[in-house]
């Protein structure tokens, strides 16, 4: 399948109408993801090609980057420490906006795929994505790298060098792995073209992550009629405890 | 078999947690516990969010406490009468307790004065039981297995005005007493976000002096209530209630309360106690290393929901 998908982009790119110099042309798997019941995490296939009106200028070879970021959150961070033998939270810190979730890959390792200026302007790595205000914290740098950290841990922050095929400097593909505890919200895909760390060319597209079904009926009863739902959740609980106290009953004479 | 729940946000293995609500439905069962202070650390460990944890745990309570209720009805072994005085102090208690507890959320403190509240009352509650039951066992051994008839002594619990009968527990006293209790529970219960069984067992047996097959039923009874209410509460307030998640567990827990309870007949008074005892240490042991070693991870990242 994916060979055909390749055959199609190399005819898009040869039908290559007027632009830039090099841009790139790209493709989702899925359009949007659906959250449902069974949901256990899903995969997003991003590909694609770039288009060149003319041959490769340059020595330095082109690179691709891919992020994927979820929907954007305040957070907050607590630090603990020992006070009267124990461990507390005693300082904490509000991170104005953390992508609940967030994967970078690229061809080569990021050092060498894009330049700090570049990072800087198109907030591409990591730590690039969180953005965090002073909060008078004399160390605020270690709240952000702990918040880092933690969701590399638990998978929601990604950093995967090497994860993009690339051949020929021009067909291109990726998969990102999107975990089972996706926060539903619009998912914006990023790819970025770069020659010497400079970036060439950008291309966007949006993901929408949606609950559905059964999923989203409990989530918006929950949410718009909050006493009905409590009333149901007691009823069901006080008819299965009755349930089960009846089946045993009859079991047992 | 993984299932996403829709409250929580998170995907889980739906007979990890099958088995969760078993095991506190038993115990439920076996002890007249609600087993919220079980259910509520072992959610978390899973990795569901301590809000969704809490709120979705009453409701859970709710369900396995009304199982067993049932069996106990049917044996006789509740005091309505008792558990109405209870219930009567503990909604007012419950509703202080929110609002105490709402009060220490705004001040950013609340998960440590819960987790010492666990530490204190566990510890102190769980050691009084181990050494009560453990000094009546070796007493009933040595009177050759038969518990010697103790006449309860006249206290100053006798000398309080209102007094009332309770046939069940074959008791006549001040009904000042039982609403206390029952609004201390109901207190703690709000703040600790556990039905508060393992507080009213012990309190109805050596306070009130119940006899011990009267005190697991009518302790269920005033649980449902109390649970109830806080569900409700959590619901309105938080949305933090997931029907998934609460459905799974209840599944497992109204099966393990039926189970409990059989095995709870079968039991001696005193070997009960001594389980609950050991177990409500082991919790407190475990929630007080939590205090006391050095975390692995010093930071922690608030739940995201609370923000718009």
């Amino acid at each position: 399948m994916t060979g055909r998908l390749f055959a199609m982009l190399i005819a898009a790119v040869m039908i290559a109408a007027p632009g830039r110099g090099e841009q790139v042309v790209a493709g989702l798997s899925q359009e949007a993801i659906s959250i449902t019941t069974n949901f256990d995490g899903s995969e997003i296939l991003i590909y694609g090609a770039v288009r060149r009106e003319a041959p490769p200028p340059g020595i330095d070879p082109m690179e691709v980057i891919v992020t994927v970021q979820g929907p954007i959150r305040p957070v907050t961070v607590r630090r603990k420490d020992r006070r009267f033998g124990i461990w507390v939270n005693t300082d904490a810190s509000q991170i104005d906006a953390a992508p609940t979730f967030y994967a970078v890959q690229t061809t080569v390792p990021m050092a060498r795929a894009l330049t700090q200026t570049e990072d800087l302007r198109h907030r591409v790595s990591i730590p690039m994505a969180i953005r965090a205000v002073g909060t008078g914290l004399l160390d605020q740098g270690s709240f952000t790298e702990a918040l880092i950290r933690i969701h590399s841990a638990d998978g929601a922050y990604q950093l995967n060098e090497g994860a993009v095929r690339f051949r020929e400097q021009t067909l291109f593909d990726t998969s990102v792995r999107l975990p089972a505890n996706l926060t539903e919200g619009d998912y914006t895909a990023r790819i970025f073209l770069t020659r010497g760390g400079a970036v060439v060319d950008v291309f966007e597209q949006t993901i929408p992550v949606r609950k559905v079904g059964l999923e989203r009926l409990i989530y918006a009863l929950a949410h718009d009629r909050p006493l009905v739902y409590g009333i149901v959740s007691l009823a069901i609980a006080i008819f299965a405890g009755w349930l089960a106290s009846a089946v045993f009953r009859y079991i047992r004479s | 078999m993984q299932i996403y729940l829709p409250i929580a946000e998170v995907s889980v293995n739906a007979f990890l947690i099958l088995g969760l609500g078993g095991l506190v439905g038993i115990l439920s069962g076996m002890f007249g516990v609600g087993g919220g202070f079980l259910i509520t650390p072992l959610l978390f460990f899973v990795g569901i969010p301590p809000a969704v944890a809490v709120a979705t745990s009453t409701n859970q309570i709710v369900a396995s406490s009304f199982s067993a209720l049932l069996a106990h009805l049917k044996r006789k072994t509740v005091d309505i009468k008792m558990g109405v005085v209870l219930l009567a102090g503990g909604l007012v208690g419950a509703g202080v307790g929110v609002q105490v507890f709402a009060a220490l959320a705004r001040m950013g403190q609340v998960d440590l004065l819960v987790q010492l509240c666990y530490v204190v009352f566990l510890g102190t509650i769980g050691a009084l039981m181990l050494i009560e039951s453990l000094r009546a066992l070796r007493r009933a051994r040595a009177a050759g297995g038969v518990l010697p008839a103790s006449r309860k002594q006249r206290t100053w619990i006798d000398a309080l005005p209102f007094k009332m009968r309770f046939r069940t527990s074959g008791l006549y006293i001040s009904v000042i007493p039982p609403v206390m209790v029952g609004l201390f529970v109901g207190l703690l219960a709000a703040i600790m976000g556990v039905g508060g069984g393992f507080i009213m067992v012990p309190a109805m047996i050596y306070l009130l002096g119940m006899p011990t097959k009267v005190v697991i039923g009518t302790s269920l009874f005033q649980i449902i209530f109390v649970t109830g209410f806080a569900t409700l509460m959590h619901a309105t307030t938080n949305y933090s209630v997931d029907l998934v998640l609460a459905m799974l567990l209840l599944v497992g827990g109204v099966v393990g309360a039926q189970v409990g309870t059989q095995i709870g007949v079968k039991m001696k008074a005193e070997q009960l106690r001594i389980l609950l005892a050991l177990m409500v240490l082991a919790v407190c042991g475990q929630l007080a290393l939590g205090l006391l070693l050095m975390p692995q991870e010093l930071y922690s990242l608030a739940d995201m929901r609370a923000a718009p």
